[in-house]
């Protein structure tokens, strides 16, 4: 029977090259949400309540806002309030509806070599640099970049100007920064969501979390038809707006890796 | 004097720095068995080559030239034929697409050239898979086939054994009596004294000597031809 | 390292008995993108090929030389340069195919079509070095010559398509940015072990890695044991 289903699969699949036709919005996200598993979570409930499927094609923020400007999505769905203004300002958006927040923890080797350890973000990164310890940066124009530069910036330190020593960017995503760390004990910065289902942690553990500055707020936004006329609209705002309604909200708060939750909804 | 069916007045042919036939001047009339020879590089090929009309040349070629300004028909065989991964009738309906002859008519020409030559039992063989005779023999029925008025031929039996080279010079006998007109390159002076009616001597790209068969091989030559001849017929034809 | 790799074997051969149907969808999506790929590359890029064999005409060294370059195009510049096409504000946005398998099947032709025009075009063109003449001879012109020439070497062109299958379904570039990697539509073999590995989870990257290398592996067997059969053929025949 696993036989039928594998070769049924299979030819599916071909037959999928051809392009069913089915209700469809594109989402441009990032790739930490998808990777925290959110998505897998959240929108079948959205697909049985609609009946609207939702293609998510997962980038850095910055990415996923540009592939928005360019008319390539119908709905981007980020982690990075100053830019989601930017861009409703410049007229792809009408308005940014925020949806819900997760939090960065700050990561590390588990003995804490630097000793940062805590519940302040600025200081735990004031005393990494003055310290010279290792930090890797994703350094690739993502919310998570965003907020990593915010935070050096409480610490009153100009990173793109002067790097401290051991700081090291490697333009890529949560996931190949957190394996950069792991294998040569270095810090990093990383939402809680992807670290829960980070496999490869070898030393690294939690070192700074709580501090109310890390928390991360999500907003969703529908590409406005206005300046990209083919944007399925309808069906973008549809998702926008079960995703702020108190059906959306539950299936955020219900999302739980190992029992804890990672989002909290946070819709007006 | 019959008209010429190709003829050639001051062909040179070059390949970038090497003169390979230099002011060459030959006619072939039909019902002519030509035999050219000479030592390897003495520009044989070359002259084949131009008379059929493949080469780059300075000079004259002509042709007879029927009512819609078509040559005669020839063909051509080497030393080696290049047969296609066919089989046998495959290749030989090739030859005839590419000589355009009529659909209707292709596949009783070719039933007629295989049968011709001998080969009606090999018909659905791998060509490749045939003998160096054989091989030869389907040469020559997929020249036979497109009908040509003038036949080439380039040391045709030179990677035979005995008995094969006997069956081709057989069927290049039959053809030239059926009305083919036949120049045929060869190193072997045998082959041309019991095939040709005239024989051509080359040496370094020009023609040396140019007489009927008898007296090409009674007279007395000039030195260079005539130690090529005693060279030549020093082995057994 | 030894331990993740023994946990990746383990995972590899649990997710081909197993016969997951997620992997089924993604090996059937790979499969399908690059075969529909190189038929398409295979029609164009043999008529290319050959027609580039038999011909002569000023710049045609050029030309080759360009063909060759274009064998190791990097895949994610072809990806780059689809998606400026493709994108809705570029322009064939109108076609609406980005992060759509179509367009994979796009930017992978455009990826394969110089590997199979280059080699069809040396293979032609050394088979037509030795034989032109007597193709020519027989009242061969230009198209008769390559489409003879491609139907005489046809075992060899048969590796030729495996050798551009091969290239297709192991790269990741082209496919990763036209396509989105979206679960479900457009995530094939290899966008598959990318995200895997950039989630950390490396001995399911590895075990995906080892049945793309399998499949790989595969269609090389098939190569050889056609090239065996050629040999084989050519030695009974004396060649």
């Amino acid at each position: 029977m696993k036989r039928r289903i594998w070769i049924a699969g299979v030819l599916l699949a071909w037959a999928g090259v051809t392009l069913a036709q089915e209700r469809f919005i594109v989402m441009a996200s990032t790739t930490s949400t998808e990777q925290s598993g959110l998505f897998a979570h959240l929108l079948p409930a959205f697909k049985a309540a609609s009946g609207i499927d939702v293609r998510v094609v997962a980038l850095g923020t910055g990415q996923a806002l540009d592939a928005a400007r360019r008319g390539d999505a119908d709905v981007v769905f980020v982690h990075d309030t100053v830019a989601e203004e930017k861009f409703v300002a410049e007229g792809f958006a009408t308005k940014r509806l925020p949806v819900m927040y997760n939090d960065f923890v700050l990561v590390g080797p588990r003995a804490d070599p630097a000793g940062v350890k805590g519940n302040d973000i600025a200081a735990a990164l004031a005393k990494l640099a003055g310290q010279g310890a290792p930090f890797i940066s994703r350094g690739d124009k993502s919310g998570t970049h965003a907020a990593e530069l915010r935070f050096w910036k409480m610490a009153n330190l100009d990173v793109a100007a002067s790097p401290p020593k051991g700081y090291q960017a490697c333009g890529c995503g949560m996931g190949p920064a957190l394996n950069i760390a792991a294998s040569t004990n270095a810090y990093a910065l990383t939402d809680r969501g992807t670290w829960l289902n980070f496999r490869n942690r070898a030393d690294l553990a939690i070192i700074v979390q709580g501090d109310s500055r890390l928390f991360n707020p999500y907003g969703v936004m529908v590409v406005n038809p206005a300046r990209h006329p083919h944007v399925k609209a309808a069906l973008a705002q549809a998702f926008a707006d079960w995703v702020v309604s108190s059906a959306g909200q539950a299936s955020i708060a219900a999302y739980k890796i190992g029992g804890e939750p990672v989002f909290f909804p946070s819709a007006n | 004097m019959s008209a010429a069916l190709i003829e050639v007045k001051t062909g040179t042919v070059r390949f970038g720095a090497l003169t390979a036939l230099a002011d060459v001047n030959f006619a072939l009339r039909a019902g002519e068995r030509v035999a050219l020879v000479g030592a390897n590089g003495s520009g044989k090929t070359t002259l084949l080559r131009l008379l059929h009309g493949q080469l780059a040349h300075e000079g004259e070629r002509r042709a007879l030239v029927d009512a819609q300004g078509r040559e005669p028909a020839q063909a051509m065989v080497f030393q080696r034929p290049f047969l296609l991964r066919l089989s046998v009738w495959h290749n030989l309906m090739v030859a005839l697409w590419l000589a355009r002859v009529p659909r209707a008519q292709r596949a009783a020409q070719a039933e007629l050239a295989l049968r011709r030559v001998g080969l009606a039992d090999q018909r659905d063989r791998p060509a490749r898979v045939l003998s160096g005779g054989q091989q030869q023999r389907l040469a020559l029925a997929r020249a036979w086939a497109v009908r040509p008025r003038v036949l080439f031929l380039d040391e045709p039996t030179a990677s035979l054994d005995p008995g094969a080279k006997r069956e081709v010079e057989q069927l290049i006998a039959e053809f030239a009596q059926e009305g083919m007109a036949v120049v045929m390159s060869t190193h072997n002076l045998g082959q041309a004294k019991r095939l040709a009616t005239r024989v051509v001597y080359l040496e370094g790209g020009r023609v040396i000597v140019d007489l009927p068969t008898a007296d090409f091989f009674n007279q007395s030559l000039p030195d260079a031809a005539a130690a090529f001849v005693k060279g030549e017929l020093g082995w057994p034809a | 390292m030894g331990g993740g790799f023994a946990d990746s074997l383990r995972t590899a051969w649990a997710l081909v008995t197993g016969f997951d149907a997620r992997l089924a969808e993604i090996v059937g999506l790979s499969l399908g993108v690059s075969g529909t790929a190189c038929a398409l590359a295979a029609g164009f890029g043999m008529a290319a090929g050959a027609w580039l064999a038999v011909v002569r005409f000023p710049g045609h060294r050029a030309i080759v030389a360009a063909l060759n370059t274009l064998l190791a195009l990097p895949s994610v510049v072809v990806g780059l340069v689809v998606y400026l096409l493709l994108s809705r504000s570029g322009p064939l946005g109108a076609w609406g195919i980005l992060f759509t398998p179509r367009a994979m099947v796009v930017a992978q032709t455009i990826l394969v079509l110089p590997v199979v025009a280059a080699l069809t075009r040396q293979l032609i063109a050394d088979a037509w070095r030795g034989n032109g003449e007597q193709l020519r001879s027989m009242g061969a012109g230009t198209a008769a010559s390559a489409g003879l020439l491609l139907l005489h070497e046809r075992l060899a062109l048969v590796t030729v398509l495996l050798t551009a299958f091969g290239r297709a379904i192991s790269e990741v570039g082209a496919v990763m940015i036209v396509g989105g990697n979206i679960e479900g539509v457009t995530r094939v073999m290899t966008t598959a072990i990318a995200l895997e590995t950039s989630k950390g989870d490396l001995p399911l990257a590895l075990g995906l890695g080892i049945v793309l290398l399998g499949l790989v592996g595969a269609i090389n067997g098939a190569i050889a044991l056609v090239q065996r059969r050629q040999g084989a053929h050519a030695q009974a025949v004396g060649k």
